[in-house]
């Protein structure tokens, strides 16, 4: 069935709600913008100076001529490090690469010589669960210094530290999802485990060095004194030590090298068996949701507005429309892969969670991808809810979406709060891609109603030891909770923390989703297996 | 009329035959070598006959194939389009023998025109101007002294046994001739090994105008003039009929000239009589002379055609079914102006040398006649002539005809190998030739101003890049997505020698930036046509990493492949290559020999020229890989030099 608009693309509102995005979008894009100029026009002049591609360039080179790129992280770190690690040092995200979609790291040395902070390490691994969860191969663009040694704390010992990047790169290559890391620089300490644990290593001549400990450090130790190069140059490397398999003359034949080993691969396409249509775009234009979404996450609107603007044709085969009518569940397409959508249209009740729950169930039967639409303040409360058993519904729906097997995409369209968070496919369930749209907001919940909780909680605190607590006092000491909440729910500050894969233009939410599902699909998708439902 | 006919040819004349033949309900045979089981005639015949190999001896100069070959399929008669057998007495008599009919002259009017001087003779004796020549046997220097006195100054001294201009000398006045005569001789002798000279009248200015007849046997008629004085080392280029500035006295004396050659010999069928004529001062009725007489069809026929209305292949059938004259000398008349353009697959900047290669693109523009016997896919091999096709256009005037020509040149799009399009459009866009003032050495002396590489500009640089990406066809709705910054690419390409780089911007399936050097392109696709800075974008053919952008008669440009570097072992100056397939025609080189650069090591002939081989550096030659009368591939080496101490 065709979903019809009710949207008034020539009103006021339609035009403030355009309006306000616009300026959401703003503070983005320069986010964006300051990740893309990594380390300053200093540092680029002296990495291109040493004959050195960009490495957004060496991304490029890399990919197939138009391909997509599906950048993960491409604020990371934004307002971090006193923004010493503009997108966190290092370039993630999929592309094409002869045909098949491909996850591409890549070091960004102008940034601290590429050394890896505690969010450049987040950001790899990361991506490498991406790659893991989907069969995509990796190819690594080597160009770092290691450890970024203030941080080393945080960066050397923990479970998901550095050495978790070469746990899974052997974890993956036993899985069959190749491992190609191709050395345009340094490849220094830790760092040297990265082409050492690949499948294939290409190294650039007079350029790539991959070695335990550089020259300083050997020289410290042992009083050696020995050339970067002949410590561990190209040279070395693929005639003496066998660390590395191709020597390349420079950057671009080092990317066509590597080319050529992922056309080798064999073993791409999409593996499990969908019913796809050809593509179809809405019958709404997508530059309408600015204007029907509103800013204020507080202004209830039908989510339906924004699923005519995102699936093919604008069709969406609702399921169960009339029943718990806060969770919209059904069945559509994006660019002819089918899926089944939830998305929230207000706050969940019992009815709306045993819905989802059925739905997820029943897309897990049929194997189709889940895309969830999230914009939740959470489940319902209130003592007639509590009675009635919500947490148990809730807990029904959270058990379904946590152990569902097929592909579930996320995106966050508006609030992100609490419960909901869960029951939605937040972060913690492990979707495969979950992204964001800049007027979205993410906390356990809502900053008034945090600083609400504390107020009242204080007020009591206050008024059992007889003292008065005046309104002006309240809202001074609510002032600083509120303005945390405003900071931290921030999805750029969610972003430069990955707690989502990235802030994505609600323009182009389509194409994201789309690449998201075609990503995904690489991996075959398994059986589902629920685990038990508090009936 | 016949029932069927074999076509003992292959390429354009074959194709253009068959569809006369068709239309006028006559089936074809073709006959092809090894190298033509592909080609367009076979395909376009109703039956092909396999009659050998690859090499023209093997196959279409095998009259008893090709006999064989008519017996078998039923034919009635045989058609022998131009070149290979047309102008051979002994396959006509071989044709009639088996009771065959030869669409064409008998085989005693072919020999009375195929010895030259013999010709010459015959044709004084039948009262037509031959130019005037002492072509003696008495080669007493004194005795050629006074021929040269009595022909008249300037005169041409010419080795008998000659070509390519050796043993040639120009001689102006009676005080140089001893002295040219001497030198002359001595290069005769050491080139052709016969030391003999003829003299002929020196013509200034010399136009190459030629008449078409028709004879039933008996009676003949001319078809006007054609001019094919724009030549380069005898071979034709651009021609036209009929000749510019020809006057109604001089049509007549020529007309009738060639007409009573024809009747002289008692010529039947199509044929041509070639006369040099004296340009320098205007076409006068006794300023034209004798040159020789082509007993076939030929190449350029087809402006004949445009401006009589005639079809020269319906006048050949019917002729050798038994009509007469299909139409009288008073019937004829010339309607406008008409040109033909010979398209050759060469290497112009290189000396005009024969190219082969696959054509990946071949285009003609519709309002044009473009005679072709190869199709898009097809070889250009080095076994045949290289000829791509014959461009034709015609007009009521002849700055009407000359703009189609200009026009139809600029619409014609090739790739797979390089084409003389654009030496062909200088051509046609020549002032001296629009004016009608051309000669024989115009060519020549133009040279420098008609072979102008070409020069790519931004857009043309932007589009190549383009196509070699694939992005031109693309039409996914996620060309070119990112996020937030799109990526750059940075895309090398080689043009003229030169390497390019280009910076590419994909903003999505519909527009790519490209920063060419100081500008920026926008690629926008409109309504499903590209645009450049909003202008229409040109054609363009992608062949693997070649991509030829139809501006400019066709711009090549080569996607580079850093993989290329991979065992790129660079120029070898220690040896020396056959530049492209052809005999080995003579070897000098001796192992053991001190040459020093620039020495001449060995000679390849192919493709009607020869092509001296040359040292590249100095050297001690080590090995002679070759011998004299080898057929050689493109690349093939064949001398070594010892490897440098230095």
């Amino acid at each position: 069935m065709q979903l019809r608009s009710a949207a008034l693309p020539s009103s006021e509102a339609f035009r403030a709600n355009r309006e306000g995005h616009l300026e959401a979008l703003a503070v983005v894009e320069k986010a964006a913008a300051l990740a893309v100029a990594g380390g300053g026009e200093a540092a680029r002049e002296r990495h291109v100076g040493r004959g050195k591609m960009l490495p957004r360039d060496r991304v490029a080179g890399l990919l197939d001529p138009g391909s997509p790129f599906l950048e993960v992280g491409a604020t990371a770190a934004h307002g971090m490090y006193g923004g010493d690690a503009p997108c966190a040092g290092l370039i993630a995200g999929v592309g094409r690469v002869m045909g098949r979609e491909v996850m591409v790291v890549c070091n960004d040395a102008t940034v601290k010589g590429g050394t890896y902070y505690p969010m450049t390490v987040k950001k790899h691994l990361r991506a490498q669960e991406i790659a893991e969860e989907c069969h995509l191969p990796c190819i690594y663009l080597v160009d770092s210094g290691g450890a970024n040694l203030p941080n080393q704390d945080e960066v050397f010992p923990d479970r998901d530290h550095f050495g978790r990047i070469f746990y899974n790169q052997a974890r993956m290559s036993a899985k069959g999802i190749a491992q190609i890391a191709v050395v345009m620089g340094s490849c220094t300490a830790g760092g040297a485990y990265v082409p050492a644990m690949s499948d294939v290593t290409i190294i650039v001549r007079d350029q790539g060095t991959i070695f335990l400990a550089g020259p300083p450090l050997v020289k410290a130790a042992t009083g050696e004194v020995v050339t970067a190069e002949d410590l561990g140059g190209g040279d070395v490397h693929t005639r003496l030590s066998g660390v590395a398999d191709y020597l390349a003359e420079d950057d671009a034949h080092a990317l066509s090298i590597a080319r050529r080993a992922v056309g080798s691969l064999g073993g791409a396409g999409l593996k499990p068996d969908l019913q796809w249509q050809s593509s179809e775009e809405p019958a709404y234009d997508p530059e309408e949701l600015l204007g029907v979404v509103p800013v204020d996450l507080r202004t209830p609107y039908d989510i339906r507005e924004v699923l005519a603007r995102v699936v093919d044709g604008s069709r969406f085969d609702e399921f169960k429309a009339r029943f718990g009518e806060t969770l919209v569940c059904g069945f559509a397409h994006v660019r002819g892969c089918p899926v089944g959508i939830v998305a929230n249209n207000g706050v969940l009740f019992s009815e709306a969670a045993q819905k989802g729950a059925h739905f997820v169930e029943l897309c897990s039967q049929r194997k189709v991808p889940l895309v969830f639409v999230q914009n939740i303040t959470g489940f319902m409360v209130g003592r007639k809810y509590e009675n009635e058993g919500i947490a148990r519904h809730g807990a029904k729906m959270v058990t379904a979406v946590a152990t569902t097997a097929v592909p579930k995409i996320t995106m966050v369209v508006g609030g992100s709060f609490g419960a909901g968070n869960y029951g939605m496919a937040g972060r913690a369930y492990q979707p495969r891609f979950m992204w964001s749209w800049p007027n979205s907001r993410i906390s356990v919940m809502g900053g008034a109603q945090a600083a609400g909780v504390l107020a009242t909680v204080r007020r009591e605190t206050i008024e059992r030891k007889g003292g008065t607590w005046s309104a002006q006092e309240e809202a001074d000491f609510k002032r600083p909770t509120l303005e945390m909440f405003e900071r931290q729910s921030h999805p750029l500050y969610a972003s430069a923390r990955l707690w989502d894969d990235g802030i994505v233009d609600p323009r182009k939410s389509r194409d994201v989703l789309a690449l998201s599902l075609r990503a995904a699909l690489n991996a075959p998708v398994e059986e589902t297996r629920f685990g038990v439902f508090r009936m | 009329m016949f029932e069927r006919i074999l076509i003992a040819n292959r390429g354009e004349i074959a194709c253009r035959v068959m569809r006369t033949a068709r239309s006028l309900g006559v089936e074809v045979v073709a006959v092809c070598s090894d190298a033509d089981r592909d080609a367009a005639h076979v395909a376009m015949a109703d039956r092909a006959v396999h009659i050998g190999g690859a090499a023209p001896a093997q196959s279409y100069l095998r009259g008893d194939a090709i006999i064989a070959a008519a017996l078998e399929t039923g034919c009635g008669a045989i058609h022998p389009g131009y070149g290979f057998l047309s102008e051979n007495p002994e396959f006509v008599e071989a044709v009639e023998v088996a009771g065959l009919v030869f669409i064409g002259p008998s085989a005693s009017a072919i020999r009375a025109m195929g010895l030259k001087d013999a010709a010459k003779a015959l044709m004084e004796e039948a009262g037509v101007p031959v130019v005037p020549g002492y072509h003696g046997s008495n080669q007493d220097p004194e005795h050629l002294a006074g021929a040269a006195d009595a022909i008249g100054y300037p005169v041409l001294i010419k080795a008998v046994a000659g070509g390519g201009g050796k043993g040639m000398r120009l001689v102006e006045r009676p005080e140089g001739f001893m002295e040219a005569l001497e030198s002359a001789m001595g290069e005769a002798r050491t080139a052709f090994g016969n030391a003999a000279v003829l003299i002929e009248k020196f013509i200034q200015k010399p136009r190459h105008i030629e008449v078409q007849v028709f004879g039933d046997g008996s009676r003949a008629v001319h078809l006007f003039e054609r001019d094919c004085s724009l030549q380069r080392r005898h071979q034709k280029v651009i021609e036209e009929a009929p000749a510019p500035g020809m006057t109604p006295e001089m049509r007549a004396a020529m007309g009738q000239a060639a007409v009573r050659a024809a009747e002289a010999i008692g010529y039947k069928g199509a044929g041509t009589v070639e006369f040099i004529v004296d340009g320098s001062r205007g076409l006068r009725p006794d300023g034209f002379w004798f040159m020789e007489m082509n007993t076939r069809l030929q190449v350029e026929h087809p402006v004949t055609e445009a401006i009589t209305g005639v079809d020269l292949v319906e006048w050949q059938l019917r002729v050798a079914a038994g009509e007469g004259l299909p139409k009288r000398q008073e019937d004829l008349a010339i309607n406008g102006h008409a040109f033909e353009a010979r398209l050759y697959a060469e290497d112009v900047p290189k000396g005009f040398l024969p190219a082969t290669g696959r054509l990946s693109h071949l285009v003609f523009p519709l309002d044009c006649r473009a005679d072709s016997g190869v199709r898009a896919g097809d070889e250009i091999s080095p076994w045949y002539d290289p000829m791509i096709a014959k461009v034709i256009t015609h007009g009521p005037t002849r700055a009407v005809a000359l703009g189609r020509l200009a026009a139809a040149l600029k619409g014609t799009e090739v790739a797979g190998t390089v084409t003389n399009l654009a030496f062909l459009g200088a051509l046609a866009r020549h002032e001296g030739f629009a004016r009608g003032e051309m000669d024989t050495g115009l060519i020549g002396r133009d040279i420098d101003r008609l072979v102008v590489p070409p020069v790519a500009g931004p857009h043309e640089v932007a589009l190549a890049v383009l196509a070699a990406l694939g992005l031109l066809e693309a039409a996914e709705d996620e060309v070119g997505f990112v996020l937030w910054q799109p990526l750059e690419r940075e895309v090398r390409l080689v043009h003229e020698g030169a390497e390019i780089a280009v910076r590419l911007r994909s903003l999505g399936p519909d527009a790519h930036d490209l920063q060419v050097g100081e500008s920026t392109v926008e690629a926008r696709r409109v309504g499903g046509r590209w645009r450049l800075d909003g202008q229409p974008a040109p054609g363009v053919a992608v062949d693997g990493r070649r991509i030829t952008v139809f501006a400019q008669y066709g711009l090549g440009f080569d996607l580079v492949d850093p993989l290329a570097r991979e065992g790129a072992a660079g120029g070898n100056a220690a040896l020396i290559e056959a530049p492209m397939p052809g005999l080995v025609k003579a070897v000098y080189a001796k192992a053991g020999q001190t040459v020093a650069k620039g020495d001449r090591l060995a000679v390849l002939e192919a493709m009607k020229m020869e092509h001296s081989l040359l040292a590249a550096r100095d050297g001690v030659v080590a090995e002679v890989l070759v011998n004299a009368g080898e057929q050689v591939t493109a690349g093939a080496a064949l001398v070594r030099l010892e490897e440098d101490a230095a």
